[in-house]
């Protein structure tokens, strides 16, 4: 790789319009060598479309894309081998065995781990003769992340790569996906999984509606939030909106159902406040809990919406 | 179990071989329907002794001795009725002559139907010898039975045929369609894999099978109803590889664009239909009206049905079947080039 160049994944202005939706309206991103950067948002966002028009996968409506510094035009033989992809959905051949899979799209490739050892990395040694429609979904996404690593690749592109696992098996993607990033190697990742981003991303997008609504590492976007702290409660009867905004303290209250969603600087200082005004009323308190903010918190209070629709 | 690196083709033609083999309806299709149809179609016009022809002789003082005199005739088998159940017997066509000589000799019959006037000739021949007839010209018959050109030695080429057209169309375009719908095109040319050899390693496939297939029917054709293979072997192999190349090239356009697996079902058919009606699988294109012909003639399962009957029953030489092999190398050069310039990937 040419010491020089720092990034590993650039584009400007991109945009890609279907008939009845703007997918990507106006993207820039710029992404390290040896960064892993997570793109997130909630369904319908355009994450898919942004990745595989970086993949070449998808032609872009207009906007540049430079992948380890080489256009897809004129350079895609060069860019398929230094690069490993995961699609969102692909069902490999189920006949196939894992064995047989990862040797096929080994052969693919001039260069990288040999299979068994790669089976071996991924834990799938003990699945290794087993057909692909025999396994389950973790073993699955696990065989989609060998394929993506057969050929060594400079830069991994995983979307959605722990969508509908069980957290044993989002652990131990986590984990393949660790350990590429120890060998110096570049991840680009979209999900829905706000802990996901935090735990494995350096920095992270957060795109709604094609447009790029914040970026940072996951701290700092966290920081961006005025508060850092959230009350959920409810009472009977339901405290009036009024009150709760009134609190010395609070940025915020969204309300959820017959509760609220409370946005504070302080736990210590407001909480407090919160039961006395409650005694005030006469109400009686239901429930209550508190959390740290989350990137999930940051994207309710950016767009007014949920993450994820439940 | 080696952790070689093999080169791309190899490794695609092998996954591809595989799957196929790990498709147990898929094998029934390609290699077990092809031999029932043979043996059902077989066994049902295969070749009998003629049938004698049932005579009715009327009861009467010498009817006995008729009756045994027309038994001589290998055509006829006589039995004596009594007038009445001989009329009825007629009637019901029970019988196809009655021979009456209660005064003088009557043969009584159909003279439209061929049975009937087979019958009244050789009842005259056998009851005229028995009287004393001396034949002024002694002669003797010779039975022919000709090789090559019973119902059955033309219907396995027209199976053999049939069976490359399917497993050709549906083994390249079935298996594309279905790729595509799981995504796993994308996924394939998400890697640096050549798209030719993606497409090559499914042909090589299908030619492996294309081996057995033709071994198979050829092998069955010739142990359970003598059908042989007059011309030579390399060229009947030849031509089976041109014409499998031919149907795949055929199969792979028709899948180029399809995204649904009932799409390009309806489209195979509407391109099967055609050929099976008119190529002449089971029966010979002669009975289509001469416009019809020069089109008829054009298909690929025509050209390639005229040319495996030509080779296996006529012992024709390479040199006859030239145009066919030219003809359905253009078909199979056309559609792969047409398939791979249209094709969807994703
Ligand atoms: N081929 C297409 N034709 C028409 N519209 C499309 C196409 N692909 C995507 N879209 C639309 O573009 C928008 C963005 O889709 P995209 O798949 O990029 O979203 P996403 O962020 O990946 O969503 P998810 O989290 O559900 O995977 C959606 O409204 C989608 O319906
Ligand atoms: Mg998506």
């Amino acid at each position: 790789m040419w010491p020089a160049m720092t990034q590993a994944i650039a584009c400007r202005d991109l945009k890609k319009y279907y008939a009845d939706v703007k997918a990507v309206d106006g993207l820039d991103l710029f992404i390290d060598n040896g960064e892993c950067f997570g793109l997130l948002g909630p369904n319908g966002a355009g994450k898919t479309t942004t990745i595989e028009i970086l993949e070449g996968l998808t032609v872009p409506d207009s906007g540049d894309v430079e992948v380890l510094g080489l256009t897809w035009k004129g350079n895609e033989r060069e860019l398929r081998q230094r690069i490993g992809i995961s699609l969102q959905e692909t069902q490999l051949s189920d006949k196939l065995t894992v064995h047989e899979t990862v040797h096929l799209f080994r052969s693919f490739y001039r260069s990288g781990p040999a299979p068994d050892d790669l089976i071996r990395d991924l834990s799938l040694d003990e699945k290794s003769n087993a057909r692909v429609g025999k396994l389950s979904g973790g073993q699955k996404q696990r065989l989609a992340a060998a394929c993506a690593l057969v050929g060594d690749p400079d830069i991994l592109f995983l979307d959605e790569p722990t969508t509908g696992l069980d957290p044993q098996s989002r652990l131990q993607l986590w984990e393949v996906v660790q350990r590429f990033r120890t060998k110096g190697g570049t991840v680009l990742l979209t999900t829905h999984y706000m802990e996901e981003a935090e735990r494995l991303c350096d920095r992270v997008a957060i795109v709604d509606h094609g447009h790029l609504i914040a970026l940072g590492t996951p701290q700092e976007l966290i920081a961006k939030l005025e508060a850092r702290n959230i009350i959920e409660f409810s009472s009977d009867p339901p405290l009036p909106e009024e009150t709760l905004r009134n609190l010395p303290g609070c940025h915020g209250c969204t309300p959820h159902g017959n509760a609220y969603q409370l946005r504070v600087d302080s736990l210590a200082e407001s909480v407090p406040q919160l039961l006395a005004a409650v005694e005030k009323t006469g109400a009686k308190l239901l429930t209550l809990s508190t959390h740290e903010a989350t990137l999930e918190d940051l994207f309710v209070s950016l767009t007014g919406r949920e993450l994820r629709d439940v | 179990m080696s952790d070689k690196v093999r080169p791309a083709i190899v490794e695609l033609t092998s996954a591809r071989t595989k799957e196929f083999l790990r498709e147990t309806e898929a094998i029934f299709w390609v290699f077990g329907f092809p031999l029932l149809l043979a043996l059902a179609l077989g066994f049902a016009f295969r070749e009998k002794a003629p049938d004698r022809i049932p005579v009715g002789v009327i009861a009467g003082p010498t009817a006995s001795r008729e009756a045994a005199a027309l038994k001589r005739s290998p055509a006829l088998s006589p039995r004596v009725l009594n007038p009445d159940e001989a009329h009825d017997a007629l009637r019901h066509g029970k019988v196809s002559l009655v021979v009456d000589s209660s005064h003088s000799l009557i043969y009584r019959y159909d003279p439209t139907s061929p049975d009937g006037r087979t019958a009244r000739r050789e009842a005259d021949d056998a009851l005229q010898s028995a009287a004393g007839r001396r034949d002024v010209m002694p002669a003797r018959d010779e039975y022919v039975h000709e090789q090559g050109a019973r119902y059955i030695d033309f219907l396995i080429p027209g199976l053999l045929g049939m069976n490359l057209m399917g497993t050709g169309m549906w083994g390249m375009g079935f298996t594309i369609a279905n790729a595509r719908m799981k995504k796993l095109l994308k996924r394939l040319i998400a890697t640096p894999m050549r798209k030719s050899q993606y497409v090559m390693s499914q042909f090589l496939s299908r030619l492996m099978f294309l081996v057995v297939e033709v071994t198979v029917l050829v092998a069955f054709g010739w142990l359970v109803f003598g059908v042989r293979v007059n011309g030579s072997i390399a060229v009947l192999a030849l031509l089976c590889i041109i014409g499998g190349y031919a149907f795949s090239g055929l199969g792979f356009l028709t899948a180029s664009r399809a995204r649904t697996l009932e799409g390009v079902s309806g489209l195979m058919n509407l391109i099967m239909m055609p050929m099976w009606l008119c190529s002449g699988v089971f029966f010979s294109y002669e009975r289509f009206p001469d416009a019809a012909k020069p089109f008829i003639r054009a298909l690929p399962l025509t050209m390639l049905n005229d040319a495996l009957r030509a080779v296996m029953n006529d012992a024709a030489p390479l040199t006859k079947v030239m145009p066919h092999l030219a003809l359905l190398a253009v078909w199979g050069i056309v559609t792969f080039a047409i398939g791979l310039k249209i094709f969807r990937w994703q």
